[in-house]
């Protein structure tokens, strides 16, 4: 046998070596959003600290700002929450909580507890804005410009790399 | 006696069967019986779309949270007179194509579903091709083991005589 006939298997091990290395690294589960660089949905919905009032999309117009999807029966937003609140601190941006199919009562009785990030929040009793976000898990967060499009959108709990690398230079750029 | 017995037991046997079967239908189901025609329409469009949460699986068959939500969407969209196609559209908007459970035929996924059959049939092809070509090699082209050849020579040549 000629030598390419040796090496051909070895050849074809590398190929699908270089498709593992890559696959591996890929997240299976995540579902990449269609509205990134769309205009994100309107919505109307009744203020958590004040549910006879209504709050929607049209109240940040012109800004930049942040939307995280949360819950109080949701263990990774725990884990996140304190980095929302040290954004909370350090940025001016605008962070509003989409509570998600939470009870009201148990959502305020969380926020005294962990600390309140959210500039608004927003009771989403049926998580139906959660549908028209593409929301399937808790928590998310998005950010959204000054023209009220979608720029980015992260699933599960953030990071401290996903705001270093990810977040605050969008905010940076968004805010210039 | 016995018969009798095993008669009663039987029948016990049937009525808990059926009474747990019923049960459980019953809990599962009490949008269902408001109207069947439209469950049936409901169901249609959820076998269609893949549930988030337990990706492998339509919103029909999931039990989790958000799927219920996407099937009592769907239902609504259905009672609006919105059509399959509408559904369909107005779920892959926000969730994306993925939420389609039958990956649309485009561009980007002709390699997902034509590369496995291609892949067999690129294999029976060489497989057929190296065959035949071994089938057409004069006999000269073969070797035969080496071990074989040896066992096999033992095996056919006369056993060892004395000289005499």
């Amino acid at each position: 046998m000629k030598r390419w006939q040796f090496l051909a298997p070895l050849a074809g091990f590398v190929v699908l070596l270089g498709f593992l290395g890559v696959g591996l690294g890929l997240d299976p589960r995540e579902v990449p959003s269609p509205l990134i660089g769309k205009p994100a949905p309107e919505f109307s919905l009744p203020r958590l600290d004040d549910l006879t009032s209504p709050m929607s999309k049209q109240d940040l117009a012109g800004k930049v700002w942040v939307l995280n999807v949360f819950a109080s029966w949701c263990v990774p937003c725990r884990e996140e929450h304190p980095l929302l609140m040290d954004l909370a601190r350090r940025s001016p941006v605008t962070i509003v909580g989409l509570n998600y199919k939470d009870k009201p009562s148990d959502a305020i009785a969380w926020l005294g507890r962990y600390g309140n990030p959210y500039t608004a929040t927003a009771s989403d009793l049926q998580g139906l804005v959660g549908i028209d976000y593409g929301v399937y898990g808790v928590p998310e967060t998005f950010v959204i410009d000054r023209q009220g499009l979608v720029r980015f959108k992260h699933v599960g709990p953030l990071t401290p790399q996903v705001l270093r690398e990810r977040i605050e230079p969008l905010l940076k750029e968004l805010n210039a | 006696m016995l018969p009798l017995a095993l008669a009663l037991a039987f029948a016990l046997w049937l009525l808990l069967l059926v009474l747990t079967t019923t049960a459980h239908a019953a809990g599962s189901a009490p949008t269902a019986a408001a109207d069947p025609a439209l469950e049936k329409r409901v169901m249609a469009v959820a076998v269609e779309l893949r549930c988030l949460v337990c990706q492998n699986q339509t919103i029909a068959d999931s039990d989790a949270a958000l799927a219920v939500d996407l099937r009592n969407q769907v239902r609504t969209m259905l009672r609006e007179g919105k059509d399959e196609r509408e559904v369909l559209d107005y779920m892959t908007a926000r969730y994306g194509e993925f939420v389609l459970y039958r990956p649309p035929v485009k561009n980007s996924t002709l390699l997902l579903w034509f590369g496995p059959p291609l892949l067999l049939g690129g294999a029976l092809l060489t497989l057929w091709l190296v065959l035949r070509g071994r089938s057409r090699m004069p006999a000269s082209e073969f070797e035969a083991d080496d071990d074989d050849d040896d066992e096999m020579a033992a095996a056919e040549a006369p056993p060892r005589q004395e000289a005499r």
